[in-house]
C-alpha cells in the first residue's frame, strides 16, 4: 500500500466490512464489498450507500459572491433560489476543464457551497484563489471538516426519512437541498446524486457521518464501492473527471454545453466554448454499443473499418443492467453521428460497433 | 482464504494445470476469481491455436479490467471450454470445475518447472 494516503472517517468500517481497498484520489478508498454487480444491483433495484467523504466542500462568501461564482462557473447561478443545487464546470481560458462540480445556493445571501471531485481539491482550491481578484470574496476549503454519504436508489427516501428521521428531506425535488441541525451541528441533505437513481447526499461532521453509516448499515442497506459507482454513474451518461471531462477535454467536447450558460455577460473559458460550439472542435466524446460481449476499455483505440484510427476509448464497460457493451469514447467529430459505424480493437481483435446515444440506461430522478 | 486444491500444478500467474496423459486441462485458481471480482467475459482461444509456455493465450474480463491468461505449458488447444464462453460467471462459482482450455503438451518437461498446491498456497499468502 501506498504511503501518505488520505482516509476518510469512515475507513474503520470499510476495513471492518472487509471491503476490498485501493487508492483513489489520494485517499485509501473501498472498491468494493460484496462485488460490483451486486452493490450495482442494490442501488437500481432497492438501495445501497457511498462513503462519498473524499468529495471536496468550498464554501464562497462576501458582497460579490454571486458575481464570483458566475465568473468562474459555467452555469448560471443569478436565477438560483436558496436551497437550489446547480451542476456546471470551472474552465480554463482555452475551454478546457478545471473540473466539474456542484454549487449549492445557501439560505444566507451571498453564501455558496462548492462541491468538487476529491482528486481536484488542491487544483480547484488555488484556482479559485488565484480568480478572486477584483471580487469582494472568501473562499474557504472546509473539505477536511465533512464527511459525505450518498444514499442510493429507488428505496432511498423511505431509508433516510426511516432510519435517519430526514422526515423533511422527503419534500425535496432533485437538485435541491435543505439543512438540519443534528445535536447542534449542521447537516445538509440533498437530493443528488452520481447514479443515475433518486437518492440523497448527506454532508455531516465526521463523527456523525460515522454514527449515520452504521445506522445505515443496521438497517440493512447495502454498503457500496467506489466500483459501482464508475458503473452506475458511466450507464447514466455522467461524465468522470479525468476521463470525459479534462484540462484537454472541454464541456462542449463532451456534449455537456447544456450546462454552460452562453448567453451569460462572461465567465472563464466563454469565448473558447463560443468559439467551439460555432465548429471549431475536433473531437468529441460519444456512446458506442459494439455486437460482441468483449469489453472496450479506457485507452483501446477506435477505428474505421479500413483501420484509420479516429478516436478513443475513455469509459467502457460490460453494462450490468443493460447486459451490453458499451463505452464513451472521444472520436473525431466527421465520425460522431447516430449510427455511425465504428469498430474498437480489443486486444488483438476488432469489434464493429456504432454510435449511440450516451444516456444507456434512463434515469429515475424525482423531479 | 481461497481454495487451492492438491494434485493440480499452478503457475505464478495463477492457471491451473491437471495433466491427463499428453493433455493439460488448464483454468484459473480461485485465488485468481476473488481477486478479480464478478467475471464478465472469457476472451478464448480457437482450437489448434499453439502457444508457448509463458504466452498469452486468452484473456478474463471482470467488471472493472481485463486479465491476461498465459499459458503454463506449450503446446496445441485441442478443446475450449464453450460453457464459460456462454456464462463466464462460473468461473467465480468454481474455478477448478470451470476450466478453460486443453492442450495437448508438446514438452511434459516443462510441467516440473510449476509450482505444486503447498509452493503456490505459500505464494498467494505472500
Amino acid at each position: 500500500m501506498e504511503d501518505n494516503l488520505l482516509v476518510t472517517p469512515l475507513y474503520g468500517s470499510h476495513v471492518a466490512l472487509g471491503a476490498k481497498m485501493s487508492p483513489f484520489a489520494g485517499f485509501n478508498m473501498p472498491i468494493q464489498y460484496s462485488g460490483i454487480v451486486e452493490e450495482h444491483l442494490a442501488v437500481r433495484n432497492n438501495v445501497g450507500m457511498f462513503d462519498v467523504s473524499h468529495m471536496g466542500e468550498i464554501f464562497v462568501c462576501g458582497t460579490d459572491a454571486e458575481k464570483y461564482v458566475n465568473h468562474i462557473f459555467t452555469n448560471d447561478v443569478r436565477p438560483m433560489a436558496p436551497g437550489q443545487i446547480l451542476y456546471g464546470m470551472m474552465l480554463y481560458p482555452d475551454g478546457g476543464t478545471v473540473d466539474d462540480l456542484l454549487v449549492y445556493k445557501e439560505t444566507a445571501p451571498n453564501h455558496y457551497l462548492l462541491v468538487v471531485n476529491a482528486a481536484n481539491i488542491d487544483k480547484d482550491f488555488e484556482w479559485l484563489l488565484k480568480n478572486t481578484a477584483g471580487f469582494d470574496v472568501c473562499v474557504e476549503n472546509r473539505s477536511e471538516e465533512w464527511g459525505q454519504i450518498a444514499v442510493q436508489g429507488p428505496q432511498a427516501e423511505e431509508t433516510i426519512v426511516k432510519t435517519l428521521g430526514f422526515a423533511r428531506a422527503a419534500d425535496l425535488v432533485f437538485y435541491t437541498y435543505t439543512d438540519f441541525e443534528v445535536n447542534g451541528k449542521r447537516v445538509i441533505v440533498s437530493r443528488t446524486g452520481y447514479t443515475g437513481e433518486d437518492g440523497f447526499e448527506i454532508y455531516a461532521d465526521p463523527e456523525m457521518a460515522v454514527a449515520f453509516w452504521n445506522r445505515l448499515l443496521e438497517a440493512g442497506v447495502t454498503p457500496c464501492g467506489l466500483g459501482c459507482r464508475d458503473t452506475l454513474r458511466f450507464e447514466a451518461g455522467m461524465p468522470l473527471y479525468g476521463d470525459e471531462l479534462s484540462a484537454e477535454i472541454s464541456p462542449v467536447m463532451a456534449g455537456l454545453a447544456m450546462f454552460c450558460a452562453l448567453d451569460k455577460e462572461e465567465f472563464i473559458g466563454k469565448d473558447a466554448l463560443v468559439a467551439q460550439k460555432a465548429g471549431a472542435v475536433a473531437r468529441k466524446i460519444v456512446g458506442i454499443e459494439i455486437e460482441d460481449k468483449a469489453i472496450p476499455r479506457a485507452g483501446y483505440p477506435v477505428e474505421l473499418e479500413d483501420g484509420t484510427e479516429v478516436g478513443v476509448v475513455t469509459t467502457g464497460y460490460h453494462s450490468i443492467s443493460l447486459d451490453k457493451s458499451i463505452c464513451f469514447a472521444l472520436v473525431d467529430k466527421a465520425y460522431t453521428a447516430l449510427d455511425t459505424p465504428l469498430f474498437i480493437h480489443i486486444r488483438k481483435k476488432v469489434f464493429p460497433g456504432k454510435v449511440v446515444k450516451k444516456r444507456f440506461y434512463q434515469t429515475r430522478y424525482k423531479k | 482464504m481461497s481454495k487451492v486444491l492438491e494434485g493440480l500444478l499452478y503457475s505464478e500467474s495463477h492457471e491451473w494445470v491437471k495433466v491427463d496423459g499428453k493433455i493439460a486441462t488448464i483454468g484459473v485458481s480461485d485465488f485468481a476469481q476473488s481477486e478479480m471480482g464478478n467475471i464478465t467475459y472469457v476472451d478464448l482461444p480457437e482450437v489448434d491455436d499453439e502457444f508457448e509456455a509463458g504466452e498469452e493465450f486468452g484473456a478474463l474480463e471482470s467488471v472493472k479490467a481485463a486479465s491476461d491468461l498465459y499459458c503454463p505449458v506449450s503446446g496445441k488447444v485441442v478443446e475450449v471450454n464453450a460453457e464459460i464462453d456462454d456464462a463466464p460467471e462460473l468461473i467465480n462459482e468454481d474455478a477448478y470445475a470451470n476450466w478453460i482450455i486443453k492442450v495437448e503438451l508438446s514438452d511434459p518437461s516443462e510441467l516440473d518447472a510449476l509450482l505444486d498446491a503447498e509452493a503456490y498456497k505459500k505464494l498467494i499468502e505472500k
